[in-house]
């Protein structure tokens, strides 16, 4: 592991993309959260996201401690804007939200029902 | 992964094949459950199906209640049947029902002869049939005799995420080779039920699958005291991650891959125009949707779950995966599949389906499923409305 962190300090490979693990799951690139993969992510956490659509894999900071399987908001939500997630609406914010906070029933709602 | 052509299973008399070699002991009703348990508890090698019903029942509730009764003793997983009513008639129209398959089946009625003559009489028959049936040898059928149901539970965005695309990706690569499948759950596509109307496979299946969504939809708003925030979500798809029933049906919708359903199916109806995938108007209650399907002649069902379902059904064995790593490990002894290493990106979702397909086939040929080993046999018949 020395041997190797070693080597990559002296070439342009990044250690973190290499070595650090998928923190959030993005399904698709609309999508304004991410979904934690590991057993929790704490505040002021640098995350690795992972977008399963393009493949490609962006960063956040985390506000809040959020568990495996809950949400992350990936950008600032308003009252009333809309929840993407697979692409599609899957419910509407009912109190602001900030980037990195926890995305849940306390601040989304159905607009079924 | 080279897909094997075939797997193990026992042949039966109307041509299908089931991956489970059962007798059962089928009441016809609530109270002739004590009959049917005596007679399973006297003959080793039976399973007794109690349930809560089959009294008064009228219209399309008595249709069912004949359907899912009928079914559940026609499926290919079970081999003979005994079938235990307090009259004869009801008793009758189900052995009548059930025999149209060709396999033994023999009906006693309670009336005028009490409990104790009739589990004499019925365990003697009952041996004759688990003797016989014993005898039965497992062989090589073809893949396109799987018929596979799918439903999930307990679910989390785990779910969504990871093994509901798995069994999605199993989807795709079985259904070219002729099997039969079933996804249903029609509350659960709430949110999502105009995307899933473009996946029928002709207009007349994609309007069928909205008028049976829509009178679904009536109804719960109809019969619901509030937001149904106490149901869907429910509890354990809140403290998994899940929001808002959209949220949960777009997870769910993953179970069919990139598959077409063929046709829209009642409660419990057999389907009728060949291999595919069909959808199955049921509750999204765990037990009794794989009831349903396995009374529609469903031979091994896939259960995805996030936060850790526990249901089995008597005769169709119930394949739990999940990919939550805090499931796999708290409460490893339901889980038959693993696909946990979805999430940290060791495992793609191809790797996930062969793996499914792998175990999937190791229980069609004989293999127990975590559910069978703990005992877990939940029959529950769905009913509609009141009885009169």
């Amino acid at each position: 592991m020395r041997l190797i962190y070693k080597f990559l300090q002296n070439s342009n490979i990044q250690f973190d993309t290499l070595f650090m693990a998928t923190d959030i799951i993005i399904h698709d690139q609309k999508d304004n959260v991410g979904v934690v993969v590991i057993e929790k992510i704490t505040p002021k956490q640098d995350c690795s996201c992972w977008i399963m659509e393009n493949d490609s894999t962006i960063k956040i900071q985390s506000m809040d401690e959020i568990p495996l399987g809950h949400k992350i908001a990936m950008e600032d939500l308003n009252e009333g804007d809309t929840i993407l997630k697979y692409g599609h609406d899957i419910g509407k914010v009912v109190k602001s939200i900030k980037k990195g906070e926890h995305v849940h029933v306390h601040n989304v709602k159905t607009k079924k029902w | 992964m080279e897909i094997p052509k075939s797997f193990l299973g026992y042949k039966r008399e109307n041509g299908r094949a089931g991956t489970r070699n059962h007798v059962i002991i089928l009441p016809v009703d609530d109270i002739s459950n004590a009959c049917a348990e005596a007679v399973a508890n006297n003959i080793k090698g039976t399973i007794a199906l109690p349930h809560s019903y089959g009294r008064l029942q009228f219209g399309a509730d008595l249709e069912l209640h004949f359907r899912t009764m009928i079914g559940t003793g026609s499926n290919p997983n079970v081999a003979a049947v005994i079938v235990i009513g307090i009259e004869p008639k009801w008793t009758k129209r189900i052995v009548d029902g059930i025999a149209k398959t060709g396999k033994p089946v023999e009906g006693f009625h309670i009336e005028r002869t009490g409990d104790i003559g009739t589990v004499m009489k019925a365990s003697k028959k009952a041996q004759e049939f688990v003797m016989w049936a014993s005898e039965k040898q497992r062989e090589e059928c073809p893949i396109s005799d799987l018929w596979i149901s799918v439903k999930c539970g307990e679910s989390d965005t785990t779910s969504g995420l990871a093994s509901n695309p798995t069994v999605g990706n199993l989807m795709d690569k079985l259904e070219p080779l002729g099997v039969h499948l079933c996804f249903g759950e029609t509350s659960e596509l709430t949110g999502a039920e105009k995307v899933c109307a473009t996946r029928g496979a002709t207009k007349e299946a994609s309007d069928k699958f909205m008028k049976t969504w829509s009178s679904y939809n009536d109804f719960i708003l109809k019969e619901a005291t509030d937001d149904l925030s106490e149901s869907q979500p429910t509890a354990g798809n809140i403290a998994g991650g899940l929001t808002t029933i959209e949220e949960k049906a777009f997870g769910n919708f993953q179970k069919i891959g990139n598959c077409k359903f063929v046709d829209v199916l009642e409660p419990a109806e057999e389907p009728k125009k060949g291999k595919g995938l069909y959808f199955m108007d049921t509750s999204s209650a765990a037990a009794e949707c794989v009831t349903l399907q396995a009374a529609a002649g469903f031979n091994i069902h896939l259960f995805p779950t996030g936060q850790g379902n526990i249901v089995g059904n008597p005769i169709e064995p119930v394949v739990k995966l999940t990919a939550n790593p805090l499931t796999v490990k708290g409460m490893g002894e339901h889980i038959d599949c693993d696909v946990s290493k979805i999430l940290s990106r060791e495992m793609n979702l191809s790797q996930a389906g062969d793996k499914l397909i792998e175990t999937t086939l190791k229980v069609a040929n004989g293999r127990l499923t975590c559910a069978e080993a703990l005992g877990h046999r939940e029959f529950v018949m769905t009913k509609l409305y009141r009885s009169a």
